[in-house]
């Protein structure tokens, strides 16, 4: 079966995030009232096969571990279409 | 005589300084393709800098899968010497052989320009030829040069000694780099990341030598080294 997995790439809590203060002080220029924080991170989907959405969800936590994600910089969260 | 492998990866550049600056030093420098799956023999593993893979996904996340990422692992756990020059030190700290992270500059800018530092660690391959607290000035040419690491590791590395180049004050710090590191070395003191170009800073002819250190030293630690390594061949 294939499943269509969605990812999201944050920088980790407490880390500067200068793209998300650059996006925040845009957003305020525009006139944009009361915002408390914009924070910039990544989304990744990818499409897969795999026996159920366990085993996908799975797989794909695996490469955030590996590659996605740096783990020293950032967190991630997986969610697998359907499941 | 001392052989030298410089790295090279599809989007790096400075290669070819790196490889005149450590023939400038009397090394047998070579280049080897990021295919390759040996080193060649090499004795000392130089990582230059620039974009491999076009920084995607994040700087160093894409080389550190390269095939020849294996042999320098090895290299490195058999107490080989390894310096990472800005994109290769990334790479490393991607790899895992050295600890942290370097993150997108605070400013969000590419900054290309001269900085001053200071050499804090000289018990390494590569700045025993300087003096601990040496000023120097070196290029840096980044725009993803933010160390950043747990407060624990950076307690770790200042507590071991492990900061080996630092940004010289605050006003230096180009990056936003967490206390103003600009290198370190892991716990052998064999691996070695920067992100200053020493290689562009190793000729008369670029108006600035401060960086040649560097790969005399690295000449200079293979000489001592070598009665040793006869023995425990």
């Amino acid at each position: 079966m294939t499943f269509r997995v969605h990812v999201r790439v944050m920088p980790r809590q407490g880390l500067l995030d200068p793209q998300g203060q650059a996006v925040e002080h845009a957003l305020t220029t525009l006139g944009y009232p009361a915002l408390e924080t914009v924070r910039v991170g990544r989304a990744i989907e990818l499409s897969m096969d795999a026996a159920d959405a366990a085993e996908a969800g799975a797989r794909v936590r695996e490469m955030c571990q590996r590659v996605l994600a740096n783990p020293v910089t950032e967190d991630y969260d997986v969610v697998v279409e359907g499941a | 005589m001392l052989r030298v492998a410089v790295l090279r990866f599809p989007g790096i550049n400075c290669e070819e300084e790196t490889l005149r600056a450590a023939e400038r030093a009397g090394a047998d420098a070579r280049y080897v393709w990021h295919r390759d799956t040996t080193l060649g023999g090499a004795d000392v593993v130089l990582m230059p800098g620039g974009f491999s893979y076009g920084d995607y996904l994040r700087a160093g996340a894409i080389a550190r899968f390269s095939p020849v990422m294996a042999a320098v692992r090895a290299h490195a756990e058999a107490g080989g010497a390894v310096l990472g020059i800005c994109n290769g030190f990334q790479i490393l700290c991607e790899a895992q052989l050295l600890p942290g992270a370097l993150m997108r500059n605070h400013r969000l800018r590419y900054v290309s320009r001269p900085v001053a530092c200071i050499i804090e660690q000289t018990a390494t391959p590569f700045t025993g030829h300087y003096a601990s607290g040496q000023r120097v000035e070196l290029p840096i040419a980044h725009g993803d040069g933010r160390f950043v690491a747990d407060t624990d590791t950076l307690r770790m590395l200042e507590a071991e000694g492990r900061v080996v180049l630092r940004y010289a004050s605050d006003a230096d710090n180009p990056n936003g780099a967490m206390d103003n590191i600009a290198g370190l070395m892991n716990a052998g003191g064999n691996v070695v990341g920067i992100m200053p170009h020493p290689e562009r800073a190793a000729d008369p002819l670029l108006g600035n030598t401060d960086g040649a250190g560097f790969f005399t030293s690295m000449a200079d630690w293979h000489a001592m080294r070598r009665p040793a390594a006869r023995l425990h061949p």
